[in-house]
């Protein structure tokens, strides 16, 4: 008789869900537009830099390298520019970054080449630069991933030999969405899962209907896991939807094992399932729900968990804390597997941290859930 | 049927929170179709000794048994042979009427067959045929509660709890809510209610007064009146609860 009613009760679950327009557009609206939104408008990478250059004789060197920039989609000229303007030019905001060639820029280029190639475009080799990049540093972040870049297209291709050779594996471009979309991931469910389960047990019990459940045979497990069910099945349609999404809008590779991340995924799902059944036996009301899950999940996971600030610029403490956050493991895991590529084998450590987090939670919030039938 | 046959009895049933005794060694029985109401001001005891009964809440010291059950041990068993109403409304407002019957019989272990031919039966009897396919939330409140009466004895309970049943509805649903209660009675089912509408204690066939967790009056409202020499149990309630010593709430 155990399974008495179990059924019957995910049917009502499923039903609540479908009636309330409010929860469906959460559960499936919520992602495409974070995804988007994070994808899309809230990057952090160098897409539209202006430049104008700066040289004093324009020569056919100096021309090609221009249009070589000029080329990349990353940036676009403006124009030529006095070198005593510089300094307006930025001012101004025609140019985020100025590209000032030396007086000798053809001699030395040419030397370069005849002396074996030691020296390239923009490469330095005698403690003087043959070109210079005066940038607009009011936004450091643009600057510095712009002065990356640059400083990479100026040096490639005819640089046979440099000293310096830069390689950014597995996202070239530096493409924000390869960043956010796990770190999304690591997010959405947490809301999804936490906030939706604890929420609807609270309301059961504000209602009065958990104590005619209670004193039903239907057993206080069976009511929380028939609770889950259209739950997890609503969060893994979520899980195909970012997935596709990323894939196909965003064109993030997906390029390690689907299967991997996949079976990640649905670990991180229980594991926030059993975060929400934890918050409903902590809290009365709805809104006590709401709060804890925002206060105590929300807010962790985009601070610490490494969806938007590396955990490894942290003072040791956040650190330390960050270690309690399933989201951080998780996030960890998905871009080992997502852009990386790495095998599954990679990600043993997170996948038993997680484990563990799950096992403990779900013992615990029993535990509480039980205790306060007494 | 024997009626004399005791469905629930309870000896020295006692429950302490720490230092605080909310059960003071109540003792009393309720036979078969009979409806006990069980009287006492905010903080008597009300809720946790029925709490014990529907096998919620572990005694701290005493016995009972319901539908031949022990509280103690048998919380499972007592629960399948029980029905439970409580004063906060107990359906859910988004399904429709038929929809938590199916939940209910489900919950109970009554297969989808027996659970539509009672369906039938209840909605024929309650008169809202056509109301099957409504949502519970568009239902007049009288409705509702004759509804989750229904429903708390759709799987035919040897005893039924009601906690405060009629909060807040108006005269004329109230007696009509009663004479569900005098149906299910007649028919066997045992009904246990709290209420603290005195007039309606007056319909009930037994009644107990209890006073800071102890039973200070117990039998069929006539008697008691002419024992205490009240008008009514009105007066006969306000009289015993002078006495109270906890602060009611």
């Amino acid at each position: 008789m155990k399974r008495v009613g179990f059924w019957a009760f995910v049917r009502k679950e499923s039903l609540h869900i479908l009636r309330d327009p409010r929860t469906m557009l959460i559960v499936l609206g919520i992602p495409v537009v974070q995804l988007l939104l994070f994808g899309f408008a809230l990057s952090t990478e160098v897409n539209n830099l202006d430049f104008s250059v700066a040289a004093p004789h324009r020569s056919e060197a100096v021309r090609q390298l221009v249009e070589r920039i000029a080329a990349n989609d990353c940036f676009t000229f403006r124009g030529y520019v006095d070198p005593q303007q510089i300094d307006r030019e930025l001012r101004r905001g025609r140019a985020d970054v100025v590209v000032v060639f030396a007086d000798d820029f053809d001699r030395r280029m040419a030397d370069g080449i005849s002396a074996g190639g030691g020296e390239a475009g923009g490469c330095v080799d005698d403690g003087r630069a043959a070109v210079q990049l005066v940038f607009d540093a009011s936004n450091p972040n643009m600057a510095a991933a712009g002065a990356g870049y640059l400083q990479r297209l100026l040096c490639a291709g005819n640089a046979p030999g440099a000293e310096v050779e830069m390689h950014l594996l597995y996202n070239p471009r530096m493409k924000s969405a390869y960043n956010f979309v796990p770190g999304i991931m690591g997010l959405l469910f947490i809301l999804i899962c936490s906030i939706m389960t604890s929420v609807s047990i609270v309301r059961e019990k504000e209602s009065g209907t958990m104590e005619v459940l209670l004193v039903s045979p239907v057993r206080p497990v069976g009511i929380v896991f028939a609770k889950m069910i259209p739950y997890f099945l609503l969060s893994c349609v979520d899980l195909a939807v970012i997935l596709l999404l990323a894939r196909y809008v965003l064109g993030v590779p997906l390029s390690g094992s689907v299967a991997g991340v996949v079976a990640i995924s649905i670990l991180y799902l229980l594991l926030a399932l059993a975060l929400g059944l934890f918050i409903s036996t902590i809290a009365d009301r709805q809104a006590t729900a709401l709060v804890i899950s925002a206060m105590l999940m929300l807010l962790p996971v985009i601070m610490l968990s490494g969806m938007i600030f590396p955990v490894e610029n942290m003072p040791g403490v956040l650190q330390a804390l960050s270690c309690a956050i399933p989201a951080r493991w998780y996030i960890e895991a998905v871009r080992k597997l997502m852009i990386q590529a790495l095998p599954f084998s990679a990600v043993v450590r997170e996948f038993g941290i997680l484990l563990a987090m799950t096992v403990a939670l779900v013992a615990v919030a029993l535990h509480k859930f039980n205790d306060k039938l007494e | 049927m024997n009626d004399r046959e005791a469905v629930i009895s309870v000896r020295e049933l006692t429950k302490c929170f720490g230092a605080f005794t909310a059960v003071d060694h109540l003792s009393f029985e309720v036979f078969r179709g009979e409806i006990f109401g069980f009287l006492g001001a905010n903080g008597a005891g009300k809720t946790t000794a029925m709490r014990m009964l529907c096998g919620l809440s572990y005694p701290t010291s005493g016995w009972g048994r319901v539908a031949g059950y022990d509280i103690a041990t048998q919380g499972e068993e007592i629960k399948r042979h029980i029905g439970y109403m409580s004063q906060r409304f107990s359906l859910y407002d988004d399904l429709t009427v038929l929809e938590n019957i199916r939940l209910f019989g489900g919950i109970y272990g009554l297969s989808r067959r027996e659970i539509l031919r009672r369906a039938v039966g209840l909605l024929r009897r309650l008169g809202i045929r056509g109301e099957a396919h409504t949502r519970v939330r568009s239902l007049p409140l009288g409705w509702k509660q004759k509804l989750a009466f229904a429903v708390a004895t759709l799987h035919r309970p040897e005893v039924v709890f009601l906690d405060e049943p009629t909060g807040g509805v108006d005269p004329l649903a109230r007696r009509q809510f009663w004479e569900l209660i005098y149906e299910a009675a007649a028919g066997g089912t045992t009904i246990f209610v709290t209420t603290h509408y005195m007039d309606e204690a007056e319909y009930c066939t037994r009644i107990s007064m209890l006073v800071d967790g102890r039973i200070q009056a117990l039998g069929t409202p006539a008697e008691l009146k002419c024992r205490f020499a009240a008008e009514s149990v009105d007066e006969l309630f306000r009289r015993l609860a002078r006495g109270a010593k906890r602060a009611q709430e």
